[in-house]
């Protein structure tokens, strides 16, 4: 038997099964991040001197072209579903192949800054400024990844749905900008956090 | 679903995403102009946190559609939201209390 | 045995195309609810006697502390065995992992991955749950993590033995047992998270049509408060258990403070880093965690109670708020747990007040279950006599907690016998025997037989005793001061010398208590082939999986026609009905 609401809304809630379960997902992350923040500043509050990310070398400039990356590939992202509500499956390829452009560059530059601060030295186990650095970029970049594997199946084999299904492929890739939104989200906070405070 | 493939209304969206991705282009860079102010940490993190959470608000309520989006989730959210501030908040504020042993 | 009914005809408006399964596709790589239910049933009640057995270990060294273990005693090792005499490095492995196996490898496994996965679309008459792969996906993680937490038992130094709690400094610089239990719980996390979205979405999403909210089992009501719990409380101990791999393997100082000495010698890391900030997280989760542990069971302690006392339940809209108060508050509480941290009395004061608050939704269900035998006409079968004693049992086990939420109590009774008497109490007969009410009831839904009511009462009874013979003395011996984690069972200290001879009376009730087992594997084996037929509605209940399913129930979609309910959870001897049974879907 079919799982209702795959693809049509449930009228009394008006959400389709995989909307509500990736907010679900996201309130999920919401709090593991959270906990990484709060942590932060348990150990930033009790540290006696606290370095700025300046100062011990992070690239500013590069990081902050990181961010505009980011934010771009999240205005793609909704491009390419808002191509596929025009039933434009060409431009839906090319905004999700942009999105994933976009997200390379955002990992090739973050690759360019761990291994400047590891030919420096500066390794997690450095001091807890590093350690946290690097755990919560290292993370959110496993994130950065985990998105690009479920938007490059969209891109690639996934396409299949779309002449089975369309409306159903079409709510996959609102989920799947959703989960990508809320990645980046987090660099939102996590830059001027590391890198300007 | 509540979306429409009405041409006209997905263009004037479309527009509007735009217009949010050039907010916070220029969100960002104010962000990052500010922190070379050299302000006192507690203001510098005020204002940090507030640009940032003027962005996220942006990306929530309009590239997540979280600003027309059902009861249901917004009540997830904000139960969310609540113990994501006690968890961010009094493990930090508990070692303020502490005693010094 | 047949779990899924082969032979009943195709659902109506069925529109998948419809292959049969392969074997690997039908019991291994099911995406079916209900085999997935069986699945978790089987391998959490493994892991459950696999922890239980680590704990008679334990109680052989604990009565008989320094003596060879008897005929098993080879099986250790020379390291951490010698002579067949228990090492305290094996004491601290057998106690970490027993912790961490019943919790995370059996109850909620069981609570949630096999009684709720089994149950909850039927309840609400739905076809499967809203993600089946997902389901699968969750249950295999499971076995991923249950298969590390195992393998780490064959680890360099052993497995993990900083507690479950794992505290560091001590669990920072353990040997890799503890970094094979971090993947391990990386691995429950995950497949808890993706078990709680799934549960959330289908019972939101998939609810027959006439099902509100307040028509809902409690069952399913319990369920769903346990998600939320699992979902928003886990990802703090996932944060946890990443910072401290990051200690360990990249030699980061999250939770080592500066200036550690370790042997005589000054650590050489950056430190900076503070213990307590791992309790924190640890809490953070482990608080909910143990509210994950109890409320299922108050769901099939609900279930039981109104089916076998042949009336509603009382209070069943004061049970709904009370429990999902109760999850509410059960993330401001957490702290409860490290009063003896040097707190300061602001945040003492919170968290005491916050403790006591959250004591009321507990005795607001308790009390209305008690409540609602009042005029039934109650059976006394094998179910019913452990819900019946589960009653008791969690009373004593909360009210114990009582002393350990207030700091001034808490400062004698932290870390001693106490504190363990008081939260098995809750767990063991407690949720355990909420397990055992829900196995001997459900059993004649899932197989379409039923289970010896002799056997059954054999194990309830000598369960009954020597669970109590093991934990009661436990308070005797907190109130004296024995510390736990002890494995010498605290013949080194003058103050529990008193109290010493108890230790001898738990771990004979202990072995009892295995031997009160055997009925029960016996019954549910030996019933699973021969066991007498019955029909689909066994107890004659009211809810959609007993009254509207075939026992076992359809292999694809588990019903025939998606029931339309109309009525509440538990419409027995209504005034006027024929029988003293409505089902939900009956007008």
């Amino acid at each position: 038997m079919e799982i209702p609401y795959t693809s049509e809304t449930r009228p009394d809630t008006g959400l389709y099964n995989a909307k509500l379960g990736i907010w679900l997902f996201l309130a999920s992350e919401v709090m593991l991040f959270g906990a990484l923040f709060s942590s932060y500043i348990l150990l930033r509050t009790g540290a006696p001197v606290w370095p700025h990310g300046r100062d011990l070398g992070l690239n500013v400039p590069l990081a902050t072209l990181n961010t505009m990356i980011l934010i771009g590939s999240s205005v793609t992202i909704l491009l390419s579903w808002v191509s596929l509500r025009l039933h434009d499956v060409k431009k839906f390829r090319l905004y999700m192949g942009l999105t994933l452009l976009c997200s390379l560059g955002f990992l090739v530059i973050k690759y360019f800054e761990y291994m400047e601060k590891i030919h420096h030295g500066h390794l997690p186990s450095f001091n807890t400024f590093f350690a946290i650095y690097f755990t919560l970029t290292g993370l959110h970049g496993l994130h950065v990844i985990g998105g690009m594997v479920v938007n490059g199946y969209l891109w690639g084999p996934g396409l299949k749905l779309w002449h089975k299904d369309p409306q159903r492929f079409t709510n996959r890739v609102e989920v799947a900008g959703l989960y990508w939104h809320f990645v980046d989200l987090v660099w939102i906070f996590l830059f001027p956090t590391l890198y300007l405070l | 679903m509540s979306q429409t493939h009405d041409v006209e209304t997905i263009r004037k969206e479309t527009k509007t995403y735009i217009k949010v991705f050039l907010s916070l282009a220029v969100l960002t860079v104010l962000t990052v102009a500010v922190s070379y102010f050299h302000m006192p940490p507690v203001a510098a993190i005020g204002v940090a946190l507030l640009i940032a959470s003027f962005k996220a608000s942006l990306v929530a309520g309009f590239f997540m559609h979280l600003s027309h989006e059902k009861k249901l989730i917004y009540w997830i959210l904000l139960l969310t939201v609540a113990f994501f501030l006690v968890l961010l908040v009094w493990p930090s504020l508990n070692m303020w209390n502490q005693r010094d042993l | 045995m047949a779990l899924v009914d082969e032979h009943a005809p195709h659902a109506v408006g069925h529109a998948d195309d419809h292959h049969e399964l392969g074997f690997w596709e039908k019991y291994v790589f099911s995406q079916d609810h209900k085999v997935i239910g069986i699945q978790y049933a089987f391998t959490s009640l493994l892991f459950l006697f696999f922890g239980f057995t680590l704990m008679m270990f334990m109680r052989w060294q604990l009565a008989f502390p320094g003596r060879p273990l008897p005929i098993l005693g080879k099986i250790f090792g020379q390291t951490f065995a010698p002579g067949g005499i228990m090492l305290p490095e094996l004491y601290n492995q057998l106690g970490a992992m027993h912790g961490t196996i019943m919790v995370f490898l059996g109850i909620v496994p069981l609570a949630v991955g096999a009684f709720g996965n089994y149950l909850v679309p039927l309840q609400i008459g739905a076809p499967d749950m809203a993600f089946p792969k997902l389901n699968m996906a969750s249950y295999w993680t499971y076995f991923i993590g249950g298969v590390l937490m195992l393998g780490s038992f064959f680890a360099p130094g052993g497995a993990a033995s900083s507690g479950w709690t794992s505290y560091p400094p001590l669990s920072n610089l353990a040997g890799a047992g503890q970094t094979v239990w971090l993947f391990g719980m990386l691995a429950l996390i995950i497949s808890s998270l993706l078990g709680s979205t799934n549960f959330i979405v289908t019972i939101v999403q998939l609810r027959a049509p006439g099902l509100t909210w307040m028509r809902l089992p409690f069952f399913v009501w319990a369920q769903f408060v346990t998600s939320f719990l699992l979902l928003l409380a886990f990802p703090a101990l996932q944060a946890a258990a990443v910072l401290q791999m990051m200690d360990r393997i990249f030699g980061t100082s999250f939770f080592l403070p500066s200036g550690l000495v370790v042997s005589g010698q000054v650590l050489e890391v950056s430190g900076g880093g503070s213990p307590l900030l791992w309790q924190h997280l640890f809490w953070f989760l482990a608080h909910p965690e143990v509210y994950v542990l109890i409320l299922p069971a108050f769901g099939i302690i609900a279930e039981v109670i109104a089916n076998n006392t042949r009336k509603p339940l009382w209070g069943y809209k004061s049970m709904v708020y009370s429990i999902s108060f109760l999850g509410f508050m059960s993330f401001i509480v957490w702290a409860h747990h490290m009063f003896m941290t040097g707190m300061g009395t602001v945040m003492s004061t919170f968290f005491q007040t916050t403790t006591m608050i959250i004591s009321i939704p507990s005795v607001v269900v308790l009390t209305a279950l008690i409540i609602s035998l009042w005029g039934g006409s109650i059976r006394f079968n094998t179910p019913m006599l452990f819900a019946l004693a589960f009653l008791p049992m969690f009373a004593i086990g909360g009210l114990t907690g009582l002393p350990l939420g207030l700091a001034p109590t808490d400062i004698h009774l932290h870390d001693t016998y106490y504190v363990i008497g008081h939260f098995h109490y809750v767990v063991a007969p407690g949720t355990i025997f909420a397990m055992f009410a829900g196995i001997y009831y459900w059993f004649p839904k899932l197989t379409g037989r039923k289970m010896s009511e002799l056997l059954g009462k054999l194990h309830f009874w000598s369960s009954f005793l020597f669970i109590n013979g093991v934990f009661m003395p436990m308070f005797i011996q907190g109130l004296a001061g024995v510390s736990r984690r002890l494995y010498d069972g605290g013949m080194a200290y003058s103050h529990a010398q008193d109290v010493l001879h108890w230790n001898k009376v738990m771990s004979m009730s202990a072995w009892g208590l295995a031997l009160a087992q055997l009925p029960f594997i016996i019954n549910l084996f030996w019933s699973m082939a021969k066991g007498k037929k019955v029909g689909d509605n066994y107890w004659d209940a009211t809810t959609l999986e007993w009254a509207a399913t075939t026992s076992p129930p359809l292999a694809h979609g588990n019903f025939a026609e998606i029931p339309t309910v109309v009525r509440g959870p538990y419409d027995y001897s209504l005034p006027g009905a024929p029988v003293d049974f409505v089902p939900q879907h009956r007008g």
